[in-house]
């Protein structure tokens, strides 16, 4: 791309967002699909974990490594350090799986896939066709140079409704499936590496997905291959008082190389619904994986009624010299937040990189960050946090940085921002830091500030009203990481920060 | 086009009155200068003429073309015709320049029923008027007069009132900080603009600017009035012997 289209592709994404903040309401994604669903019986115990793992067909050793999950879990209790406040969580009160009917029988392929469920996808905007995705992007002549495709894992509640363009990424010796169709078609990876990030015992919510997870996606980079697409998945949650537990295992091989997106919407519902994901990514020699969040989540409404509790553990372990993995993020749903997308920096001279950008309006609350662990020599690792806090929301950034005696001469370099709109939200920097070699270096900046009124006052004396000032002051702030994610996401991820912070000034 | 009548105003948060009974018409098609001591009001009447927050009009009115501007919000007074060039202009960290011109102008255009301006057009337009003021691609794209130096942040501000083609144009202190060349370019630019349905309010301390912008009439500003209005000599009366005998005059 030369200069002159980059340019007008960025002012392309801009008008995306000031268009976005003027043409929609709040939640646009707040519908749901009317649909005949199979339930397991309310409630958790070992009949329900056997019962998950039989609908999904499994072997015997995968529902042994659930029991012994489950039994772990009742062990233990719910982490209660984070900055959140919300009611006591009662874990027999919910579904934990939930199918659509048609779903029984696994289609062969998405042509079979019930029109309901197609529908629902393509009302999110979400391509199911093996098809070009020209988000906005405005196409050229022969529609392919500024096309990029993504292939699409779609889940829908507890199952995978179908994964886009698997003849073509197998050509690749890519293996892009539903996790659960990974356990039965390639066991031999599953069991090397499910688990080998995240340990079963990892945490209480890491604890109850290993013993419940219903789907997600499986991906296999194999050596040497770079990825010939973005892939994706979208969760979606559908069905009424029912858990999301998705697991997500990501495995790239030596000088691989995969972009990975990932979606997630939710209706408008009065109740809370539980959110409680896995995503695990192995990285080994030279190897690079970049891992892209835009999470939209129902986030409740003005009130904090309904709205997404989302506990989502998420790990990369750069396993051997080089791997390098980058998570981007955008947390804009969801009533709870608590999340913290990590890297093991294990491999000398591996790289991690983590940028987010987390907004909290209304009654919302986020308490999330990421931890760098620098173990082998010469690591290196950044961190860019924008939080931005608006109407009654809270907002906190936690993070970890250790350098562990034998990681000598590595860096980190965090930078975290927090912008408050108004004066009733809170914005919260919680750092903690550790280091155990001498030739080792941190550096940590962080700043705090209000949306300026001069900065409003200039864009409207411009012409632009108030909500449109603020979107573009916000997207200002947040550049940096807006910048980081690929570009479809970007145009996605600026009108949502606009989205999400309507009505949070005036 | 312009009309200020007896304007009253104090600032919001405490008790101290800056503009006191303040009265200008601007004709279509004239320019017009202020000139007056530092602290008079100027810059304040530029801001409630443009609707900033923290001021409070006790008395008065300001019309735009018989609109009354003074219940409008700063976006309705932009779309009906007025800009001011600020200034102290402000800087957006993150949001280029380009990006933040064409979201003003497709803000306006849609404000007024118009289309909105296609991105091959409206970089056209953009790259022509910058050229013409010699402000350089790169600061197109860097953020909003973040690092700009003094002089470019003001040429920045003359290109958007180009893009904006706004009918009432207020300049505050644009020639402040000029260098000879950047004040020949902003006249230029200026210059170009005038037609028998734009005005211009220009607010100087100097009668440099206004050998290249020739005013049609000049106003002299103090202690929150216009303490006297004349023609272009007036000015040269200023720049020779200062504010002291005008303020004397009027006591
Ligand atoms: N927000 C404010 N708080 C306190 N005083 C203010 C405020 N705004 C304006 N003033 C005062 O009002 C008076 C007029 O200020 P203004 O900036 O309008 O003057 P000016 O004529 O533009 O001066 P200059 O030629 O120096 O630019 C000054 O005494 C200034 O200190
Ligand atoms: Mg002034």
């Amino acid at each position: 791309m030369n200069a002159t289209t980059d340019l007008d592709v960025r002012e392309g994404v801009d008008r995306e967002t000031v268009e976005a903040v003027q043409n929609m309401g709040s939640y646009k994604y707040g519908w749901d699909t009317e649909i005949e669903m199979d339930y397991a019986p309310k409630g958790l115990n070992e009949d329900i974990v056997r019962l998950i793992s039989a609908k999904n067909n499994e072997p015997e050793w995968m529902t042994e490594w659930r029991l012994e999950a489950y039994r772990r879990w009742l062990t233990m209790t719910e982490p209660k350090w984070a900055m959140l406040n919300y009611p006591v969580i009662d874990y027999q009160d919910q579904y934990y799986y939930a199918r659509p009917k048609s779903m029984a029988v696994k289609p062969k392929s998405l042509d079979e896939v019930d029109p309901k469920l197609l529908a629902t996808y393509e009302k999110l905007g979400i391509p199911l066709k093996e098809q070009l995705i020209l988000a906005g992007v405005e196409t050229t002549e022969d529609g392919r140079a500024d096309g990029r495709r993504v292939a699409v894992d779609a889940v829908f509640d507890s199952v995978s409704v179908g994964t886009t363009f698997k003849d073509e990424l197998a050509k690749a010796g890519v293996i892009f499936c539903s996790i659960s169709e990974a356990i039965r078609e390639h066991p031999e990876l599953v069991k090397k590496y499910l688990g080998s990030v995240v340990p079963q015992s990892d945490n209480y919510f890491a604890t109850l997905n290993s013993a419940v997870f219903s789907d997600g996606s499986f991906v296999y980079i194999p050596k040497g291959v770079r990825c010939p697409m973005e892939l994706s998945t979208y969760f979606r949650i559908n069905a009424e008082n029912t858990g999301q537990f998705e697991r997500t295992l990501i495995i790239a091989d030596k000088g691989s190389h995969v972009s990975y997106l990932e979606g997630c919407t939710a209706p408008k519902r009065d109740t809370h619904q539980l959110h409680a994901a896995v995503v695990e990514i192995v990285v080994l020699e030279d190897a690079e994986v970049k891992y892209s969040t835009v999470q939209n989540w129902y986030p409740g409404d003005e009130e904090g009624r309904g709205g997404i509790y989302n506990f989502v553990t998420k790990r990369a372990d750069c396993r051997e010299a080089r791997a390098k993995v980058m998570w981007t993020q955008v947390e804009t749903g969801s009533a709870i937040t608590w999340k913290y997308p990590s890297c093991i920096l294990r491999g000398d001279e591996s790289q991690g990189e983590f940028y987010s950008i987390a907004i909290a309006n209304n009654m919302q609350q986020a308490d999330t960050g990421t931890k760098m662990i620098h173990l082998g020599r010469n690591t290196r690792s950044r961190i860019v946090s924008k939080g931005i806090s608006a109407g009654r929301a809270q907002n906190t950034y936690r993070g970890l940085v250790t350098m562990h005696p034998r990681a000598t001469n590595s860096r980190n370099y965090t930078q975290c921002d927090s912008l408050l709109i108004g004066d009733q939200c809170g914005a919260h920097t919680v750092p903690y830091i550790e280091v155990k070699n001498t030739s080792s270096r941190v550096e940590h900046e962080a700043t705090t500030s209000k949306v300026d009124d001069d900065q409003l006052f200039y864009c409207r004396s411009r012409g632009m009203d108030e909500e449109e000032a603020v979107a573009l002051v916000v997207n200002g702030f947040c550049r940096e990481v807006l910048q980081a994610l690929p570009m479809e996401f970007a145009m996605e991820a600026q009108a949502l920060v606009a989205i999400s912070l309507e009505g949070s000034v005036g | 086009m312009l009309k200020i009548d007896n304007l009253h105003v104090k600032l919001e948060s405490e008790d101290k009155q800056i503009l006191k009974g303040l009265s200008l018409e601007v004709p279509a098609g004239q320019v017009h200068a202020i000139m007056g001591p530092n602290g008079s009001g100027k810059s304040t009447l530029s801001y409630v003429l443009s609707g900033r927050d923290g001021y409070e009009v006790t008395e008065g009115s300001a019309t735009l073309n018989g609109e009354s501007l003074l219940d409008m919000e700063p976006e309705e007074r932009a779309a009906a015709g007025l800009f001011l060039a600020f200034q102290y202009p402000v800087e957006i960290p993150g949001v280029g320049n380009m990006t933040f011109l064409r979201t003003a102008v497709n803000a306006q255009r849609k404000a007024r029923g118009q289309e909105e301006l296609s991105s091959g057009d409206f970089l056209k337009l953009v790259r022509a008027k910058a050229a013409d003021l010699h402000i350089s691609p790169d600061m197109l794209k860097r953020p909003v007069n973040v690092g700009f130096s003094g002089g470019e942040k003001k040429r920045n501000e003359i290109l958007q009132m180009a893009m904006l083609e706004p009918r009432m144009c207020i300049m505050d202190e644009t020639d402040s900080g000029l260098d000879v060349d950047a004040m020949r370019l902003v006249s230029d630019g200026v210059n170009a603009l005038r037609s028998p349905d734009r005005s211009f309010l220009v607010i100087t301390h100097y009668q440099r600017l206004l050998n290249h912008i020739q005013p049609d009439v000049v106003h002299i500003m103090a202690n929150g009035r216009i303490l006297k209005t004349g023609g272009p000599e007036l000015a040269l009366q200023v720049e020779e012997e200062g504010y002291g005998d005008l303020l004397a005059e009027a006591g």
